[in-house]
């Protein structure tokens, strides 16, 4: 009897490991069941080469190519920010700052962290955006740069608590060695630790990536909206996320447009996926 | 000469590494004045809002008055539910990963699921939960629905941190229960898992105060835009305070500014409050361990 017992316990925790891969494989078949429905009527060329996205339009356009470029342009943009302050934070607080310090800067990324989504859209919405149409003089403050701006500041967190990890978990005798032959610890950084880091500050960068890739709220409150190819990126543009957010509350269930809007989210999906296996690929092979 | 020279090179590496750390010592402040400053903002601006009314009653007048009592209460019954989902699916997942799994491509592709579970983008979870629980499952517009989605978001937060809270009890722990004769499920239920608790309940209260904050789970698949009553049961719909303080700083004109900062005020405050609890407890874990 107890060891039917532990047997039936041992299953249920055995088929609860197991849980994590069953719920990937649901969302992917979920998103798929839906999303792959719109290319019974639209074709794949014009899904993710179409210049124009316009679904209530006579007939509807769903071409996701100003949305994959909004996306993209307000990402390389938080990218730009983010991974140069991100490293020289992680660097900072791993190999720097005093005691008291270290403590101080982790407890304000973490809080950072903590911040949800919307309350940055919120307080970008009216501090970042008036700032930004000032200083360039826009008819709008709400562009892909204020998105990067925000979006920035949320991926930080990610990028320096995983490169810290990784700058931390550098063995001491490769900068004692570096520090006895001569060096600075400035060289002993950029010279020794930085590159036996190196695969680890890969993973913190595509992690942020990723995390700027799929934020919603605060890039549909901030970046303007508007689903036209972006040319600038002091230009309104609007990404796939908020896509997805804003419209998906218009649609009716089992329309194209609601399969369209699922096919956005496969191809999200798809992507997050990718940059998350690279991630996590740089990771196990510092592990190894 | 090259004594000189060698003095020279010497110190200009040394100027050369005071510029770069204090360039690296600016860098991390213009990371954290941000934090300082949006805090500053919100208490300036929303404390003068937060009194009793605000956080007790119903809003009036199309949102544009009165309280946010019907969204609190909203993200609470949300984040209760999230738990009751969360908690022991994620536990016993790490227990699996921990105790029982052997290292074979199997458990490689469990951790890999991980990964890839915390890095889908939260709409995409709502696009999932609309799918599934709404329309697939019949769950409708409801705060199962909603819960549903928000625990499988915060799944891979609380197996990762119950993971590292269970392999943390070392080993001797098990090998003396075993030794007793006490069978592997009891010994992980009456040794190891009381050992590891604060370190679950760390992750989880990070999970839910995540789950708390989150808008875009919640769109499609639970969130009311304006409904000043209290859902009867968890097949209602419910308003949640950070889909409120979208739908009030976007989505209805001429509020008062002081209602939108004390509504994001209360929310930053929650989450917060969650953050502190599991700091607090993580400090206390790392000073009683004796081990």
């Amino acid at each position: 009897m107890r060891r039917l017992k532990e047997l039936i316990i041992e299953k249920t925790i055995l088929l609860n490991g197991f849980a994590c891969i069953f719920f990937v494989v649901l969302i992917f078949f979920f998103l798929a069941k839906d999303g792959l429905a719109l290319f019974r009527t639209i074709s794949i060329r014009d899904f993710l080469f179409g210049q124009l996205w316009n679904p209530i339009a006579e007939p509807p356009q769903f071409g996701i190519l100003p949305l994959f470029l909004g996306s993209f342009l307000v990402t390389l943009g938080a990218t730009a920010i983010s991974v140069p302050l991100g490293m020289a934070c992680a660097i900072f607080i791993g190999e720097i700052a005093p005691r008291w310090m270290r403590e101080l800067l982790k407890a304000g990324v973490e809080l950072l962290a903590a911040i949800p989504s919307i309350v940055i859209g919120f307080v970008g919405m009216t501090m970042l955006g008036p700032m930004v149409k000032n200083i360039f003089h826009l008819p709008t403050g709400l562009t892909a740069l204020t998105g990067s701006f925000a979006l920035a500041f949320m991926a930080i967190p990610t990028i320096v608590s995983i490169m810290e990890d990784a700058i931390s978990s550098v063995p001491r005798s490769y900068k004692e060695g570096s520090l006895a032959l001569g060096a600075t610890h400035w060289q002993t950084i950029y010279r020794v630790i930085i590159p036996a880091a190196s695969s680890g500050i890969v993973a913190a960068i595509m992690l942020g990536i990723g995390r700027v890739i799929g934020e919603t709220m605060a890039v549909m409150m901030l970046t303007g909206n508007a689903s036209v190819m972006p040319r600038t990126i002091l230009e309104p543009v609007r990404t796939m996320t908020a896509t997805i957010a804003a419209e998906m509350g218009e649609t009716v269930h089992g329309s194209e447009h609601y399969f369209a809007l699922f096919a956005l989210g496969l191809v999200l999906f798809a992507i997050t996926f990718i940059i998350n296996l690279i991630a996590d690929a740089a990771l196990h092979r510092k592990r190894k | 000469m090259s004594l000189l020279m060698k003095l020279h090179f010497k110190m200009s590496q040394h100027t050369k590494q005071r510029i770069a750390f204090t360039i690296l010592g600016l860098a991390s402040a213009i990371v954290i004045v941000p934090v300082i400053v949006i805090f500053a903002i919100l208490i300036q601006k929303g404390l003068p809002a937060i009194n009793c009314q605000f956080l007790t009653a119903m809003p009036r007048m199309g949102m544009r008055a009165g309280g946010i009592f019907p969204a609190i209460m909203g993200t609470l019954y949300l984040v209760a539910g999230t738990i009751v989902v969360a908690l022991p699916l994620g536990v016993l997942a790490a227990i699996y990963l921990v105790e029982y799994a052997r290292q074979n491509f199997l458990t490689r592709m469990i951790e890999v699921a991980i990964v890839n579970l915390a890095g889908v983008p939260s709409v995409v979870y709502g696009l999932f939960g609309l799918g599934l629980f709404v329309i697939f499952l019949k769950l409708g517009v409801s705060i199962a629905a909603g819960s549903l989605t928000l625990a499988i978001m915060i799944l891979p937060v609380i197996i990762t941190s119950s993971k590292e809270a269970l392999s943390s009890v070392p080993h001797s722990f098990r090998e003396a229960s075993l030794a007793l004769g006490v069978s592997k499920w009891q010994t992980i239920r009456c040794v190891v898992l009381p050992n590891a608790l604060p370190g679950i309940l760390t992750g989880t209260i990070l999970g839910i105060s995540r789950a708390a904050g989150e808008t875009a789970p919640i769109l499609f698949t639970v969130a009311a835009f304006y409904l000043p009553r209290l859902p009867k049961s968890v097949f209602d719909q419910c308003m949640a305070l950070p889909y409120h303080l979208y739908v009030l700083s976007t989505q209805v004109p001429n509020v008062k500014p002081a209602l939108q900062y004390g509504t994001a005020l209360v929310l930053v405050g929650m989450v917060f409050l969650l953050n502190f609890v599991a700091i607090v407890i993580r400090a206390r874990i790392r000073s009683r361990k004796q081990w």
